[in-house]
């Protein structure tokens, strides 16, 4: 008895964080699928330099099949390298998906956290704002923003966090509801604690968890946005992406099935990944599995 | 005359995540038509535990019958196939829960609700058991019965709530009513009026009721005899009489003095306002060869602590399940 | 009374937000470099500045902004969306040609992801240790990371290429004659393979919020009680318990009209399916400003009417809700 009470708080005694991680380690899944994300992470950063076959320039025939002439997934319409395309696509799926992810996360907490914080008109105005947003066809409406103003990736990257920060404000709005009615917040405020004293450094940091997870999952979903976006064309003709090398090869599926499958393979891990550690995240973040 | 209902050394196991615990060990108890038998005790002491093994509605999978028999009517419902439980349930043997706000289904009307049981057992049509429904609502006495029956649950009050439940266990005419702690989620008043309201109905229908409560209150008004039950197992067994003026257990004694009006009408001293200190003892420790009211008692003696009670039998039908029984 | 009277104020507000989709999206047009005008002279080999002139005030593109914003709001509210130059046809008949199929893709799609959805949710609840749990946290994991445009060409490989059970695009074969049946048999097979696809997204969301509810419901007092009253175990789950488990899935439901529509404009760029999203691709890529906005205001329109159809619905399944704005 009193051995389990000292590691109950020597658990205490932890940095949230390391607690944290103490829960996601024990999920397997989740653990795997970091490693899976890692790994993806550094072929995205050091592939190009390790393969040096340039995405654009036609090295072998058109629609040579994957493990043929020393090309490991083949060559596509253009004959150009499907491998060296894949790695390259990397770079563009995983910025894009990041930095989409962390617009729609900034707009998301600031709309949400104004909105639960002041209350009253402010709220009122900013929630119409999000409805407003969610009735937006998202897709249609950035292939609008891409199409007028310009295929290029910072416009791409605004185009798709745009119309996708309203779950974050949602979620971040309902929890500064909830925590501006604890305890600790009433106490910060009656010792004379600003706005903004209350706003970030009281009541942001304990509505984290749950922003967090839901930013991993963001950064999947901007992903596949992304990938959609370019599968259309809509896309930097500057660059290669995951979404692009499907699009301009499936006229061809029926003589060329793998152009298009190993590209979507790659988008699917990387999303799958994403998704298991964001399941991870969550089981750890969260307090009430936290006993088990 | 044969008893109603006979229940043989039952013996219910849980599954828990510290192994399997027996919530009730060795309960053997009669009914007889028409009476009311009052189970009594703390909460976690099994009593909803046997209402439930009765039903038939055991946790799936966490909860069994280990041993032991449950004998209504000649059959042995433990044995009994799922297909003859649900013909049982509802109609012969019904049963109205604790929390009258969370029991009914919230998006059917209440007399759909009431409806569905005559549907169910008696083939009625329709609008046969839909008039029957109202009727019943008129029996357990909510005025306006031909519209509230169209009410959903959220419209109504707790009290309401109960009395519906009250029509719906009824709607078939069982032979047993079990009502498990049909009061305690209601306010004061409220509560009389639902006692009330059993008692005559009891005197209308014929049919028994098993009253589980920790309402002493309630017990002395309303049944014949009592089981005290404390972790899992039969305490003290008798007429409600004999141990309310006499408790033979010291489980027993503490629940009593904990209700003052009850010992200050059947006695002359008036003790000071105390309770039974102490907690009941958690499921894993369920089932040990000893006492396990010792660490509560006042009474506790090494034998306590060494040896399950054997029962002793008084000659005016108290039962008792303690070693010092006889001292009390 | 409340019923109606809430449902009224809902539709109020729902014309309101359509206003505001308008008002933004034309803004959007007339923020981005060039006009209708710069579009018409490019396609047709360049123009002067005389002939540039001459097509702005045809379309009133020298007028102010706000008189040019008003004329269109005027004209969306006499179901006149403008003329679109690409197609050489009026925008709204452009799109009553093309909605049809749009809302038969997105229908049929939601109502199969929901139908099967709680249908595998209620089966996994039962046995959360089972085949079709694992089934549909598979499915839960597929339908969420799969790319719905990879999922789509997968399946058109697997069944329309390889196997010729469907056919490879399109919404019928013209070739086709015969009575109704034989065309509502041939659009089906059109339908069936886009349709799943874009189910395969949704059924993820709704199988696992479901299977998720009907544990909890199953557990919960008043299923106890539905139990003791000797019901069946069908009554006891499908009428009981799965009334109540409705609720949160549709309002999920509710909330993914957008993102159904997103769905669908990739899924008809698959099957080269003739809906409103293959539309929009061609007029967003020929600039064709007048069916851009058109069908933005229509996609917007499908959402909004969605959410209050799941409204209603909503009220219909749970009756605490019915009194309630």
């Amino acid at each position: 008895m009193s051995k389990m009470e000292s590691e109950q708080e020597f658990e205490k005694a932890r940095s949230p964080f390391a607690e944290a991680w103490g829960m996601f380690r024990r999920n397997h899944t989740a653990v795997g699928a970091l490693g899976v994300l890692l790994l993806i992470l550094l072929g995205a950063i050091f592939g190009p330099f390790l393969y040096g076959v340039d995405p654009f320039e036609m090295v072998w025939a058109p629609f040579s099949p994957p493990g043929e002439e020393g090309f490991m997934l083949g060559t596509d319409y253009l004959g150009r390298d499907l491998l060296a395309m894949i790695i390259s696509g990397a770079r563009v799926s995983l910025l894009i998906g990041l930095s989409a992810a962390l617009v729609s996360i900034l707009i998301g907490v600031t709309v949400g956290a104004l909105a639960g914080f002041y209350r009253g008109w402010v709220e009122e105005v900013l929630m119409r704002v999000t409805e407003f947003f969610q009735v937006l066809p998202t897709l249609l409406f950035s292939m609008v923003l891409v199409a007028l103003f310009g295929a290029s990736l910072p416009m791409i990257t605004f185009a798709i966090g745009v119309v996708s920060w309203t779950a974050v404000a949602r979620i971040t709005r309902s929890e500064f509801l909830r925590i501006r009615e604890l305890e600790y917040v009433m106490a910060a405020r009656a010792s004379g604690g600003s706005n903004k004293t209350l706003m970030f450094t009281v009541i942001l940091p304990n509505a984290l968890p749950p922003i967090i997870v839901q930013s991993a999952l963001m950064v999947g979903s901007a992903i596949l946005f992304e990938a959609g976006l370019s599968f259309l064309g809509l896309t930097d003709p500057n660059v290669v992406s995951w979404g692009q090398i499907i699009g301009s090869n499936r006229q061809y599926i029926l003589d060329a099935g793998y152009t298009v499958t190993f590209p979507g393979i790659a988008i699917f891990v990387t999303v799958l990944a994403i998704s298991l550690v964001g399941d991870g995240l969550n089981d750890a973040l969260n307090p009430k599995l936290r006993q088990r | 005359m044969a008893p109603l209902l006979e229940v043989e050394n039952l013996r219910i196991e849980l599954t828990t995540r510290d192994g399997i615990a027996p919530v009730i060990d060795d309960l053997s108890f009669t009914l007889n038509a028409g009476e009311t038998l009052s189970f009594v005790g703390e909460s976690g002491c099994g009593k909803s535990m046997t209402a439930l093994a009765l039903m038939g509605l055991l946790p799936d999978k966490i909860g069994r019958v280990a041993s032991g028999k449950i004998i209504f009517n000649n059959e042995d419902l433990t044995q009994a196939s799922d297909a003859r439980l649900r013909e049982i349930r509802g109609n012969d043997i019904s049963m109205i829960f604790q929390e009258p706000m969370t029991s009914l289904n919230p998006v059917f009307t209440i007399g759909e609700q009431i409806a569905e049981v005559l549907r169910a057992h008696q083939g009625l049509s329709r609008a046969a058991a839909w008039a029957k429904a109202v009727e019943l609502l008129d029996a357990v006495r909510i005025p306006n019965p031909k519209g509230r029956a169209s009410d959903y649950p959220f419209q109504m009050s707790g009290g309401q709530r109960q009395r519906a439940m009250i029509a719906m266990a009824l709607a078939c005419e069982p032979k047993i009513l079990i009502a498990d702690e049909p009061t305690t989620a209601l306010d004061v008043t409220v509560q009389a009026q639902i006692f009330d309201l059993l008692t005559d109905l009891r005197r209308q229908t014929s049919a028994a009721i098993i009253l589980i409560t920790h309402d002493m209150g309630a017990v002395a008004e309303m049944a014949e005899r009592m089981i005290v039950m404390y972790a899992g197992r039969k305490a003290e067994f008798g007429p409600v009489d004999q141990i309310i003026t006499h408790p033979r257990h010291p489980y027993t004694k503490g629940l009593i003095s904990c209700v003052p009006h009850i010992v200050s009408d059947m006695t002359e001293e008036r003790p000071d306002l105390i309770e039974v200190p102490g907690i009941v003892p958690s499921l894993k420790d369920f089932g040990q060869d000893r006492c396990l009211f010792a660490s509560r008692c006042a009474y506790v003696t090494d034998k306590c602590q060494a040896s399950r009670p054997s029962k002793k039998l008084f000659s005016n039908g108290q039962i008792a399940d303690c070693w010092h029984a006889e001292d009390l | 009374m409340q019923f109606l009277q809430t449902t009224l104020i809902r539709i109020f507000y729902a014309i309101v937000l359509l206003v505001a989709v308008l008002v933004l999206n034309f803004s959007l047009m007339h923020l981005a470099p060039g006009d209708v005008a710069d579009t018409i002279s490019q396609s047709m080999g360049g123009a002067d500045q005389e002939l540039l002139d001459r097509i702005r005030s045809d379309y009133g593109l020298d007028q102010p902004f706000l008189v040019q914003l008003g004329r269109y709001i005027a004209g969306v509210l006499q179901f006149d969306l403008g003329f679109s130059f690409f197609y050489n046809q009026p925008v709204t008949k452009l799109i009553m040609e093309r909605l049809p199929a749009t809302l038969l893709l997105v229908v049929t799609a939601q109502l199969l992801a929901l139908f099967l959805g709680v249908f595998l949710g209620v089966i996994s609840a039962r046995k959360p240790n089972g085949l079709t749990s694992h089934f549909v946290t598979f499915m839960a994991l597929f339908g969420y990371a799969a790319p719905v445009f990879w999922t789509g060409i997968l399946l058109l490989i697997g069944f329309s290429l390889h196997l010729h059970w469907f056919p490879v695009a399109g919404m019928r074969d013209v070739t086709i004659s015969g009575g109704f049946w034989v065309h509502f048999v041939d659009v089906l097979r059109h339908l069936i393979l886009p349709m799943i696809t874009l189910a395969s997204i949704f059924l993820a969301l709704y199988s696992r919020l479901a299977r998720a509810t009907m544990m909890e419901v199953l557990g919960s007092d008043y299923v106890r009680t539905a139990k003791s009253k000797g019901l069946s175990q069908r009554q006891v789950v499908y009428k009981h318990a799965l009334k109540n488990s409705l609720s949160p899935v549709i309002t999920l439901a509710g909330l993914q009209f957008s993102a159904v529509i997103s769905g669908a404009v990739l899924v008809e760029t698959v099957f080269s399916w003739p809906g409103l999203g293959t539309l929009a691709f061609q007029s967003i890529i020929a600039r064709d400003t007048p069916t851009i906005l058109g069908i933005l205001f229509f996609s917007a329109l499908v959402v909004i009417v969605g959410n209050l159809l799941t409204d209603i619905a909503l009220r219909l399944v749970d009756p605490r809700l019915r009194g309630r704005s």
